[in-house]
């Protein structure tokens, strides 16, 4: 069972969520948090694991034998993202530019081309209590992220449940982190800007097959538009959580809403069971 | 001596673009003949390198100026390495930059002045 943790639109709660199943399941069995927001990760910011190992994670792009080279311009012609310019007598490498296919050394008639690792970023595994953590730290300058999601699902075991934190928005590194789960939880805030993203989203799920549900995070008692929207895209709405005080407060000191409010507790344990009946079988 | 223009059309009035990987045209221009060329820019329509594409493209046909406004980084580099100068241009139309370029009224660009994907923020 993997549940991943989405939102469409950013800072609505995905963290809070993800973390506060995580923290909630751990009391009763081993579970597997996989945050993977590489770009800005923050579940270990409260759930405090110790992070005991780093392992770099690269990606192949090409390196040039100058001797080889006959500037035939096939790389070039084939690049479908210009990382690679051949003139008449030189040839320029764009790493950042690269999608890793491999078309260039493929191609490359005289053998020129080679794949050398380029490192984007890294991985970082620890633990606390029962909770198996891994995450992904995009390296400044990349702009490709994806491959170090993938890197970070790859940890995955298959014998506990995982808990996947998704990065915001709907493109290729949320597309990314919510591909191959179980169940998508697609997490809220009663404003418009909420409601937009959460139908972006919504719609993202249901493109990739992925069944989801929706949970209303600081609501306020006025969820009328988003619980309108789930009754007629017949998404279940499966939790709301209060706006509280106590809990911005708790989470302004990297405190989880758990510490203060531990009675939510049992919220999220029917959340979770709430995803395991709806989740893909 | 092959000289390129960044065009927003392909003929001898059409405005300048101030882009050089995402501009719609370039006006090639033989100095020695007078003799003008337009050809579309591979780069317009570029997902993404399109600086690269193009100065990859004019490097091909023998150019060996280009007269642009803004220039990314790694078009930059691609222009350099190809030994391409780079002018900012001066002007409304190709054709008041290109006798601007004759005259010396424009000025040579030693490194990039637009950072990378500038151009295809505008229009």
């Amino acid at each position: 069972m993997m549940i991943a943790v989405a939102s469409g639109k950013g800072g609505t709660g995905k963290t809070t969520v993800a973390v506060s199943l995580a923290l909630a399941l751990a009391d009763r069995q081993k579970i597997q948090y996989l945050d993977c927001d590489v770009e800005e990760p923050n579940g270990h910011i409260l759930l405090k694991p110790r992070l005991q190992k780093k392992t770099p994670v690269t990606v192949p792009v090409p390196r040039l034998d100058q001797a080889k080279c006959t500037f035939c311009g096939r790389c070039a012609q084939i690049c479908a993202y210009h990382a690679l310019a051949v003139l008449p007598a030189s040839v320029l490498i764009f790493p950042e530019m690269c999608h890793n296919c491999g078309g260039c050394w493929y191609f490359c008639p005289e053998k020129a081309l080679t794949p050398a690792p380029r490192e984007i970023g890294q991985i970082e595994e620890g633990g606390v209590g029962g909770i198996e953590f891994v995450h992904g730290r995009l390296n400044v300058g990349v702009a490709i992220s994806p491959p170090l999601i993938r890197a970070v699902k790859e940890r995955r075991r298959k014998d506990v449940p995982a808990i996947v934190d998704a990065p915001p928005g709907t493109s290729c590194p949320v597309i990314e982190a919510v591909s191959g789960v179980d169940f998508c939880l697609l997490v809220t805030e009663p404003t418009p800007f909420g409601l937009h993203d959460l139908e972006l989203a919504a719609e993202m799920t249901k493109e990739l097959g992925i069944p989801g549900g929706v949970v209303v995070n600081r609501s306020a008692g006025h969820d009328q538009e988003v619980e309108k929207f789930c009754r007629d895209k017949n998404l279940p709405l499966l939790l709301k959580i209060p706006l509280d005080r106590e809990v911005a407060a708790a989470y302004s000191r990297g405190w989880p809403p758990l510490t203060v409010r531990p009675r939510w507790k049992e919220d999220f344990l029917t959340l979770w069971e709430k995803c395991r009946e709806v989740a893909r079988p | 001596m092959k000289v390129a223009i960044c065009a927003q059309g392909n003929s001898h009035t059409a405005p300048l673009d101030p882009r050089f990987g995402r501009c719609g045209f370039f006006a090639i221009v033989d100095t020695t003949q007078n003799k003008w060329e337009f050809i579309p820019n591979p780069g317009a329509t570029s997902g993404g390198g399109a600086g690269i594409q193009a100065a990859q493209e004019l490097a091909k046909r023998g150019v060996k100026a280009i007269v642009t406004g803004r220039v990314g980084p790694n078009a930059m580099a691609v222009l350099q390495s190809a030994g391409i100068e780079v002018y900012t241009a001066v002007g409304e139309t190709v054709q008041e930059a290109y006798q601007n370029f004759q005259n010396k009224n424009t000025t040579p660009l030693e490194k990039a002045n637009a950072p990378s994907h500038a151009g295809i923020k505008q229009k």
